[in-house]
């Protein structure tokens, strides 16, 4: 099986899982009122969209790859 | 792998269908966990104090957006309701007041504000998510606990608070 | 190499997906979400390097409509001017272009699931692009698991310029193109499906995993790209041919971002991404960032590294101009390295006399790009009578400068 069928199995199980134990009534260990840090805008994976979807869209019509990494880019871009 | 997939998922889907329609048992009223905090100014203050008086106890913190957005609305449910044996008080969850404070300055209250900073009391109510409001009538029981805050929510709090005034 | 299996078959992926999704709706049990704050942003961008230079605006509006709704409104323009190695390398003209983008989405938060749906059209003279793009979004587990499903559809259109009139005075010498009619419209279908999940950790730390799958069909060449092909006969010693892409190409890449919180108020990002297609491309991109608040500053760092293996059709130099079925030269799919470094820095003020403003902040970025080709030749230094013939002449490499300017404005 291949790396990325291996990992996407993964991914499945550690959803299903989640789905599992949603309705169970397991105390998840990072209380609401520990989160002051996580809500940092500091800690915010996509601060500013329209700066990161513009270098997104460089780093992708200068290269080959695409996707993985959230927000859209568009366009064709350069010659 | 699709097949395979396509088993776990239905499992998966019926197990929580099961769980999600099996109901919970209603509770019986709990007496309300005492607790003493420091206060904004300095003094400490006992739940026990309250006895009597319909208590609202709204949970929150500065960095959570619903939680700031209520709190004016909090302040004119406090004002509006204080003669009748009414009372408010906010439970500031965060280790370090400073964050508080430079809110409170930009917003001020006049119901007292406490600083569960060692989340003790959190711990005690088992507080699910941000802001948590837990309502508690003169007898000194918990009578219900509401998540969360949006727009129209402040009706439901002044519902409450009518309903535990008039027993 | 041919990658097998579910690649070939991309909706084997979907179902699944879907399955648990759907179950997610079922079993939500947590706090509603937030919408994202009102905001409006003006973007300046500028690109330079490799002989282009891309100017470029965007503005951004958000507002949130109701309690439920929050609506997003975006316009951009890029101008390209200049000519890339590549068009140099065809012997075509300097030339300066204008890019149109405008989207549209809307979040609409339904208690514990946020849905969105967005639409957005680029403009450009030889390329259309619409796409539509739907995605849901479930909190649960007491809030510390986020999954989301996400679908985009584009359409495409491409075209060929042809210059008709030039004038060989001008800095850009063609005066007038117009779509070539031997090229006609082209079509090109993309389709996107992707996964995610994001995990807290602990207090301190957060985790996000995307699996993004992407299929092509239609016309996927580059209506301007050649390859090169050894022509001894010739006087320069090699011929050019446009480039040939297979119809067909489905990738799929699956991304790992992971943040932590420094006690001293910071925050360190580790971001890696392995991406594979069937046009026979592995790709790895790590990238470190880090973010120091300071006052009422922020700054940021971040270093990226990128990697990639040639198209399996992808060569510098052919034997013939009919040795494969599927040729290409383009630098975007021959095998390279990408090294990136940049900085930012942003300062929030209060604006004065506005007090429907909650915070304000101006934002400067800069970018510097390195890349390094294994593959690829820089043509114009072939010169056979100068002891550099076609197929010895020096590894192409380039260094791209990007700068952006930013405001945001919260009401």
């Amino acid at each position: 099986m291949s790396l990325t069928r291996r990992l996407l199995g993964l991914a499945a199980a550690a959803l299903l899982l989640s789905q599992l134990c949603a309705c169970a009534s397991i105390q998840p260990w990072v209380k609401p009122y520990e989160r002051e840090r996580l809500a940092d805008p500091i800690m915010s994976f996509n601060p500013h969209p329209i700066d990161s979807a513009y270098m997104q869209h460089v780093f992708e019509t200068r290269g080959a790859s695409r996707g993985g990494d959230g927000a859209t880019g568009g366009g064709c871009g350069c010659n | 792998m699709l097949n395979r997939f396509t088993r776990l998922g239905l499992l998966a889907l019926t197990t929580v269908i099961f769980a999600a329609t099996a109901s919970a048992a209603g509770d019986a009223p709990a007496p309300a966990p005492a607790f003493s905090l420091p206060a904004r100014g300095g003094a400490t203050v006992d739940l026990s104090q309250f006895k009597g008086q319909v208590v609202m106890i709204n949970f929150w913190a500065s960095w959570c957006v619903p939680c700031r957005k209520e709190m004016p609305l909090l302040e004119n449910i406090y004002k509006k309701y204080k003669p009748l044996g009414f009372t408010l008080i906010g439970v500031n969850v965060e280790p370090d007041q400073k964050d508080a404070e430079s809110f409170l300055k930009q917003t001020p209250v006049s119901f007292p504000v406490l600083f569960d900073a060692k989340s003790k009391v959190s711990g005690l109510y088992n507080v699910q998510g941000m802001p948590t409001t837990v309502f508690i009538d003169r007898k000194g029981n918990v009578r219900l606990v509401h998540q969360s805050y949006v727009d129209g929510d402040e009706n439901l709090y002044m519902d409450q608070i009518r309903t535990l005034i008039r027993e | 190499m041919q990658l097998k299996g579910w690649h070939a078959h991309p909706g084997r992926l979907l179902a699944p997906a879907i399955l648990l999704a759907i179950s997610a709706l079922y079993c939500a049990p947590s706090r509603t979400d937030v919408l994202p704050e009102d905001e409006v942003d003006a973007l300046g961008t500028h690109y330079s390097g490799g002989g282009q230079d891309i100017n470029g605006i965007s503005l951004l509006v958000r507002k949130k409509v109701g309690d439920h709704v929050s609506l997003t409104y975006n316009h951009l323009e890029d101008i390209v001017s200049g000519a890339s190695i590549d068009v140099r390398t065809s012997g075509a003209s300097p030339y300066r272009e204008k890019r149109n983008q405008d989207g549209l989405s809307g979040e609409f938060l339904y208690g514990k699931t946020t849905y969105s749906i967005g639409a957005t059209h680029s403009y450009e003279p030889d390329y259309r692009s619409n796409t539509a793009n739907f995605g849901i979004s479930q909190s649960m587990f007491g809030d510390l698991t986020t999954v989301s499903m996400t679908y985009r559809r584009t359409w495409n259109d491409v075209y060929k310029m042809l210059c008709v009139v030039h004038n060989d005075d001008l800095n850009y010498p063609c005066v007038e193109k117009i779509h070539d009619p031997a090229f006609g419209e082209k079509d090109m279908d993309e389709r996107s499906y992707g996964v995610g999940l994001t995990q807290i950790l602990t207090r301190n730390s957060i985790i996000s995993a995307n699996l993004e799958v992407i299929t092509d069909q239609g016309w996927l060449s580059n209506p301007y790209r050649e390859i090169m092909y050894a022509n001894p006969g010739g006087g320069s010693g090699f011929g050019l041919a446009p480039e040939v892409d297979p119809s067909t190409r489905t990738s799929n890449a699956i991304g790992v971002d992971y943040k932590y919180y420094l006690f001293w108020k910071a925050a360190l990002d580790v971001q890696y991404r392995f991406f594979t297609d069937t046009w026979g491309i592995r790709a790895h991109t790590a990238q470190l960032g880090y973010t120091q608040p300071w006052h009422n500053w922020t700054f940021d760092g971040t270093v990226r590294f990128y990697t990639q293996t040639h198209a399996d059709f992808y060569s510098d130099l052919f034997a013939s101009a009919t040795q494969q079925n599927f040729e290409s030269r383009n630098r975007e799919l021959s095998a390279f390295n990408s090294y990136t470094i940049g900085a930012g820095a942003a300062y929030e003020f209060k604006m004065p006399y506005a007090t429907w403003i909650n915070k304000s902040t101006a934002n400067f970025r800069f970018d510097h790009l390195i890349f390094d080709y294994h593959d690829f030749r820089d043509a114009l230094l072939i010169d056979s009578a100068a002891g550099v013939p076609v197929g010895t002449e020096p590894l192409y490499s380039v260094q791209i400068n990007v700068m952006q300017l930013f405001l945001s404005v919260y009401y």
